[in-house]
């Protein structure tokens, strides 16, 4: 990993980019973390506010044009980095990625037809929720089955992902984007009706 | 020019090492500017003691006036008085229709559909109007630092979209400013606030300014100001207090609905100075002058004035909430609640925040001038004067930047509160066999279809080579930098068609308008530049004089013959009546005079301190 403080640029007084600025890691060496889908989150935190303590813009704004240009890659390299182990979803994704899995977000899609049965349901009743008496306490519910039915498929895709059943795995990966879209749609339809409140 | 300021080895203070950055709140009402001095930020007064600047620019034939004087003429001439112009940054002559009736000037279409507002000084934009008041700024900053800026920080809402963001920052450098960082309001206050009291943790700004309402939620850790969401209303502020509260007198002296656009803007006026009484009183006369020299008595209570504002505080609330999910925070891990704006005031606007949060909000820092503060201490760690400063932003995009797809509908790649800088890519492809060309939208905001978001860029990625639909592999990659600035780029991957486009919003100005504008300012840029040299003289000149006059009280006795000391008595005079009334290079000219007749003065002083210092080592050594 790089130095804490970037050495000094005889020229400006003004920080150089770390040499060992690697694109060439991935998002778990980047972050100096195992590669495994349980998640040291503190270990995170701190490996993503120390990087961007070395790379973010700020840092190079007496710098030169180029180092400023790096320093912008850089930084929204090691954000995209962190937003995507911080997410279950996208971590999980993504470390069937570099086990070679290939997504396709056109044709992909899950197909277990008790699954879809249970989607159309959670979909109806989020679609009914503005009806009911307490609407915005009725979608807060719906919310929390929504995650708990998601962390139960991240549960089991950590097991899928340990045996190496890759093919397991993905469509667990498939599955838990569904209940990412039911979360968003949930958290729509609570900003709908918080405006229609008003 | 600091022969005569010799200090201790060890503790060189190299002047030219101190880059002059500044600071600026460009608010909707008021604009303030803030710079470090000797480790403290605090904002700069004008050559009255006033710190507040008025956003207000009047304009008449023979030139323009910025502050306190065009505020005073805002009553007698509205129409060429511009208040409030942050509200009409980044909007095109479309948006300004849903504002109508709000605004009293009149309007004309300009180059891609750049709204221009008609006044007696001829017709000026938004930018342009902006533009007057960072120059008063510049200039104030100038003056009192001594010095030309190297940079300087400049606020924006954090609501403020992309159009929004490009047009301040056009506005900075067409007032000749070097712009480090558009920096956004709440993240500025928490600066002021986080750095003073070493907090850690989630804190939320509630920041309510004349014309603008934003939400952040923070979280402060080791110095890393990471904003987890912001929310807000860009067109919400205490205007629309007053403007609630002006309905409500015209409606109780049964004014007619429309009147002219002087009585309105007294109305807006009285409005004003009712709300801001009510904040320490439950009551307060009313005196409005309702047609011709007829006048309307009336009184309004501190209750009533909460009823009209309700709806507006709730809708505050709401953003609240919103910001709070999207931050996945609940209410009780804030630990703090920094309030801003000057609408902040209102005691009713204080208890509603209070409650939703479940704690008192923090109001120590004067509400006017902490986003100020928070700019300058961020502009004088990116002039590069604070080599091992720790503190870092982390800032977020407020809204979705998407592409129109197939339909009108929207594809979002960035997803609002997402930290920037940021680069997303998504991949397209072409829906017509043979197709070679591709439009591409690129849109802002949170909803499905296009319609309803902002527009901020069209173009056309050509050169496809002809294959059958669905085949081109179109990569669009979006770039977001540290300002929340955006950059598209097109790529056909199997050929490397290539297109890409800085999006300067269709709102935005025009490069031609741009250069147009600048050469505008070019002709008054010879009687600004004389002035300008005139303060630095001025400025140096002082220095020069304060350092001599400490010299010669130190050492003046020791190092100096009756002859010698009388040379440069005369050389001081010299320059102490240049200062007074010379130009710029008669002050110029006694400077160097007494440069000269130091020379040997400031030889000896430097030999003795060089002697000093190795007195001091050699001590050290035998120790």
């Amino acid at each position: 990993m790089a130095a804490a403080r970037a050495s000094t640029s005889e020229a400006h007084g003004a920080p150089v980019i770390p040499v060992n600025l690697d694109f060439s890691q991935n998002h778990f060496e980047l972050m100096g973390l195992p590669v495994s889908f349980a998640l040291d989150r503190a270990a995170l935190e701190d490996a993503y506010r120390r990087l961007q303590g070395q790379l973010h813009p700020d840092r190079f704004a007496q710098s030169g044009d180029q180092e400023r240009r790096l320093a912008v890659q850089g930084a929204a390299w090691v954000n995209e980095a962190y937003a995507t182990l911080k997410d279950d979803t996208r971590r999980a994704r993504y470390l069937l990625t570099l086990k070679g899995v290939e997504f396709n977000d056109e044709r992909d899609t899950a197909s277990d037809p008790a699954f879809l049965m249970e989607q159309m349901e959670l979909r109806e009743a989020l679609e009914e929720a503005p009806e009911a008496a307490d609407p915005l306490g009725r979608l807060d519910a719906l919310s929390g089955d929504i995650a708990a039915r998601r962390s139960a498929l991240s549960a089991q895709f950590a097991e899928a992902l340990d045996a190496d059943r890759v093919d397991e795995a993905k469509t667990l990966v498939l599955k838990m984007r569904f209940y990412d879209k039911l979360r968003d749609e949930a958290r729509r339809t609570a900003e709908r009706l918080e405006d229609e409140l008003l | 020019m600091a022969l005569l300021q010799i200090s201790e080895p060890g503790m060189s203070t190299n002047p030219h090492e101190h880059r002059l950055a500044v600071g600026i709140d460009l608010g909707t009402t008021n604009s303030l500017v803030a710079s470090v001095r000797s480790g403290m930020a605090e904002t700069l007064p004008d050559a009255e003691g006033r710190h507040l600047l008025p956003s207000v620019v009047h304009y008449s034939a023979d030139g323009v006036t910025v502050g306190h004087e065009a505020k005073r003429r805002a009553a007698l001439d509205p129409l060429n008085t511009i208040a409030s112009v942050k509200r009409l940054m980044g909007r095109g002559v479309e948006d300004l229709k849903t504002l109508n009736g709000h605004i009293p000037y009149e309007f004309v279409a300009g180059e891609g559909g750049v709204p221009r507002i008609r006044t007696a000084g001829g017709d000026v934009t938004p930018v342009q109007v902006s533009a007057e008041i960072l120059k008063v700024l510049r200039e104030r900053a100038e003056a009192s630092l001594g010095g030309e800026l190297s940079g300087a920080v400049i606020t924006v809402p954090a609501y403020f979209d992309d159009a929004q963001r490009q047009a301040t920052k056009d506005a900075a450098t067409l007032a000749g400013l070097n712009v480090f960082r558009l920096l956004n309001e709440p993240t500025a206050a928490a600066i002021a606030y986080g750095l003073d009291k070493g907090q850690e943790g989630v804190i939320a700004v509630y920041d309510l300014g004349g014309g603008t309402f934003d939400i952040s939620i923070l979280r402060l850790s080791k110095g890393v100001f990471q904003v987890l969401a912001t929310g807000g209303d860009s067109a919400l502020g205490g205007d629309d207090f007053d403007r609630a509260i002006a309905e409500w007198i015209m409606q109780e002296a049964g004014m007619a609905g429309e009147s002219d656009h002087q009585r309105m803007r007294k109305l807006m006026m009285d409005a004003c100075a009712a709300k801001e009484a009510l904040s320490d009183s439950d009551e307060t006369e009313l005196s409005i002058q309702v047609a011709g020299d007829q006048v309307w008595n009336g009184c309004i209570t501190c209750e009533q004035m909460n009823c009209l504002i309700e709806p507006l505080i709730n809708k505050t609330l709401a953003a609240c909430r919103r910001a709070l999910r999207d931050a996945g925070v609940e209410r009780d891990e804030v630990i703090d609640v920094v309030m801003v704006g000057g609408s902040t005031r209102v005691p009713h606007v204080r208890q509603r925040v209070a409650e939703f949060f479940g704690r008192e909000p923090r109001v120590d820092i004067d509400p006017d001038r902490v986003v100020a503060v928070g700019a300058a201490l961020q502009a004088d760690v990116l002039a590069g004067n604070k080599p091992d400063e720790e503190m870092l932003l982390l800032d977020v995009i407020p809204l979705s930047l998407g592409i129109e797809t197939m339909g009108g509908l929207v594809e979002h790649i960035i997803p609002r509160n997402t930290t920037i800088p940021v680069a997303r890519a998504q991949e397209f492809t072409t829906f017509k066999d043979g197709q070679t060309a591709m439009a591409l939208h690129v849109v802002q905001g949170e909803r499905d279809v296009v319609d309803y978001n902002r527009s901020l860029a069209r173009f056309t990625l050509r050169g496809i080579p002809p294959m059958v639909a669905g085949a081109a592999r179109i990569r669009v990659t979006f770039q977001v930098d540290a300002d929340g600035l955006l950059n598209v780029s097109a790529r056909e991957e199997l050929s490397g068609a290539h297109a890409s486009i800085e999006v300067k919003p269709s709102y935005g100005l025009t490069d031609s308008e741009i250069e147009t504008m600048l050469r505008d300012s070019m002709s008054h840029a010879r009687e600004d530049m004389e002035a300008r040299r005139l303060r630095e003289q001025q400025v140096e000149a002082d220095r020069v004089i304060e350092a001599l006059d400490a010299a010669l009280a130190a050492d003046g006795e020791a190092l100096l013959e009756a002859a010698e000391r009388q040379a440069i008595d005369a050389a001081r005079e010299r320059l102490v009546a240049a200062r007074a009334d010379g130009d710029a290079e008669t002050i110029k000219r006694a400077i160097q005079g007494v440069e000269k007749a130091g020379e040997a003065f400031v030889a000896r002083r430097m030999n003795q301190s060089i002697r000093k210092a190795m007195a001091g080592h050699r001590v050290e050594e035998f120790e």
